[in-house]
């Protein structure tokens, strides 16, 4: 039974930090239709600035987390203003070819100036924040990544509610013909989702490399999994990523523990073809039916 | 169900000495590749007009109207209202300088309620700033308060006072096309643009829609363009018409010279050739 508990402490917290990357993912989805291959890289661009302010400028680990995020975030505004804002209104394969290029470019860029080696940032996290409840065990990176988790996501739940631009947002997702209509910049959302979709790529690659260690190979196929995550919770669903993400933490943690470590990475995939058999647009995706 | 007679404040005669509506469009031209949409298109519309713009399909009424609020760029040819050029701005920008418009197929939030609907029209007309909004300022409320009032005046000229609080999406297409008209006036255009607005609707339908418009249009005095395929109700709603056919313009003018005008007849009834003449 601890055993149990333990697992599903841990794949809670793997879960929700999947299903805040897909978020991002999903953001930029939902707004333009474009599927992002480079989220992987994103979140691996996240890790190795930390690193750099960490380990190599010695810089405050709340100010590097913070200029980290702001970092990403400016990323994601100028990879949208510069690669991405030409091609609008071209197809969207072009788009989506275009994030494989991006992709190749972040990847070997990361890997010309950090090489294929492991890095670990300095040890940080103070032993207190660790939760004993019972012979659970919950390590401090769990707890400050579950403790960030959450609060992001009750701040993005709070700016799509509230704040007139995540509304727009929200509206050019639903309908762009219409939210062009009324005044809606619609420009300005794209930009805003690639930012936001960078901003937590980052926190969530910031946070797996507290736990693994950054290696861009690892880290970006970590953003990899975004994929299964927004696949069983439905491509165009924020909820269903958050959702979707913690299912699949909980996956690899159980057949990690139960079956097998090595047969973790791929028991996830399997269950998603069973969900998606039953649910062809996943968990909380729109069905679309097309009159014809 | 009892009709609206109160004026809705949004039309109170200090707010139309504001609203002037003085577009034209000089030699508009607009191509997609070798397909000339429109070519050479002139118009102009005065303030307090409704103008409706005919012609068979295809034949450039809906990309005219996509050019003058921006949702197309022209390939040539300008537009200026209210004397500024607008033929290259952004559909944001067209919104704020007073520009409302509906369209051919409806075009709304569908998982949202009509008054939600309605709602995200007013941002234009938002003053407070985020901070004092976060702090749920009485300002604040007392200026959403204002908005709401704004709508509920709306939703009473347009009758449809039972359906505020459903989604649009279970709402019957007659009651959808009159929220899109119910949106479009809360952004309080000062030139509203409707797409076929007559469209798929049942004849009972189409006569509460054009009591709307008449009210709008000679009660309050709301400068309208409006493409429309149903020559009854153009002929005798608006007071001018322009008549386009393969994107290029064939007349204007009133309606009656519009109906006796032999190329519009032409263009809808296509060429008489007398055979008997021939044979």
């Amino acid at each position: 039974m601890d055993f149990f508990l333990q697992l599903l402490v841990n794949g809670l917290s793997i879960g929700l930090l999947y299903g805040l990357s897909a978020m991002g993912f999903v953001m930029i989805f939902k707004s333009s239709s474009v599927l992002n291959f480079a989220h992987g890289e994103l979140l691996a661009i996240g890790a190795f600035i930390f690193l750099v302010l960490t380990s190599w400028a010695h810089v405050p680990i709340l100010l590097s987390f913070l200029i980290t995020l702001a970092g990403c975030f400016v990323l994601g505004f100028l990879v949208e203003r510069i690669f991405l804002r030409p091609l609008i209104g071209e197809h969207l394969i072009f788009v989506i070819m275009l994030t494989v290029g991006l992709a190749a470019m972040f990847k070997g860029l990361l890997l010309f100036i950090f090489g294929g080696n492991l890095h670990t940032y300095p040890d940080f996290l103070p032993d207190g924040l660790a939760l004993h409840m019972g012979a659970v065990y919950v390590p401090p990176v769990y707890v400050a990544s579950s403790c960030i988790g959450i609060v992001f996501l009750t701040l993005f739940g709070l700016f799509f509610k509230f704040s007139s631009q995540g509304i727009f947002m929200r509206s050019v997702a639903d309908n762009q013909t219409a939210a062009m209509s009324l005044g809606v910049h619609v420009k300005k959302v794209f930009a805003l989702s690639w930012a936001i979709a960078a901003l937590v790529a980052g926190m969530s690659g910031i946070v797996l490399g507290i736990i693994n260690g950054t290696n861009v190979h690892e880290i970006s196929a970590i953003g990899l999994k975004v994929f299964p995550v927004v696949i069983l919770g439905g491509l165009d669903s924020i909820g269903g990523a958050i959702i979707g993400g913690i299912i699949i933490g909980l996956l690899e943690t159980f057949t990690g523990g139960y079956i097998s470590p090595s047969l973790k990475d791929v028991v996830p995939y399997i269950i998603l073809v069973f969900i998606l058999l039953i649910k062809p647009y996943g968990l909380f995706g729109l069905v679309e039916i097309e009159r014809v | 169900m009892r009709a609206y007679r109160g004026q809705p404040r949004i039309f109170a005669p200090e707010k139309m000495k504001n609203r002037r509506a003085e577009l034209k469009v000089e030699d508009l031209c607009l191509n997609f590749g070798g397909i000339k949409a429109v070519s050479n298109v002139d118009l102009e519309v005065h303030t307090g007009e409704l103008v409706a713009v005919i012609g068979p399909n295809g034949a450039g009424k809906t990309s005219l109207l996509n050019c003058i609020t921006g949702f197309y760029k022209p390939s040539s040819g300008r537009i200026l209202f209210n004397n500024t050029d607008v033929s290259n701005l952004p559909t944001h920008e067209l919104t704020r300088l007073g520009i409302g418009r509906t369209f051919q197929n409806i075009e709304l939030f569908p998982g949202m309620s009509v008054l939600d609907n309605m709602l995200l029209a007013r941002h234009i007309h938002c003053r407070y700033n985020f901070g004092l909004a976060s702090l749920f300022w009485p300002s604040v409320k007392k200026e959403e308060m204002r908005h709401r009032e704004i709508l509920e005046e709306i939703i009473d000229f347009l009758e449809i006072q039972h359906v505020r609080k459903e989604l649009v999406g279970s709402l019957p297409y007659g009651m959808r096309k009159r929220v899109e008209l119910g949106r479009a006036l809360a952004l309080e255009p000062n030139l509203l643009v409707l797409d076929e607005p007559f469209a798929g609707m049942t004849l009972e339908e189409k006569e509460d829609m054009v009591r709307f418009l008449l009210e709008l249009n000679t009660a309050w005095g709301q400068t309208m363009i409006l493409v429309e395929h149903d020559m009854s109700i153009i002929m005798s709603i608006s007071q001018r018409i322009m008549v386009l056919n393969f994107g290029e313009k064939l007349a204007v003018g009133l309606p009656e010279f519009i109906q006796g005008h032999p190329d519009v007849i032409k263009a809808y009834l296509g060429e008489t050739t007398d055979l008997e003449l021939e044979a």
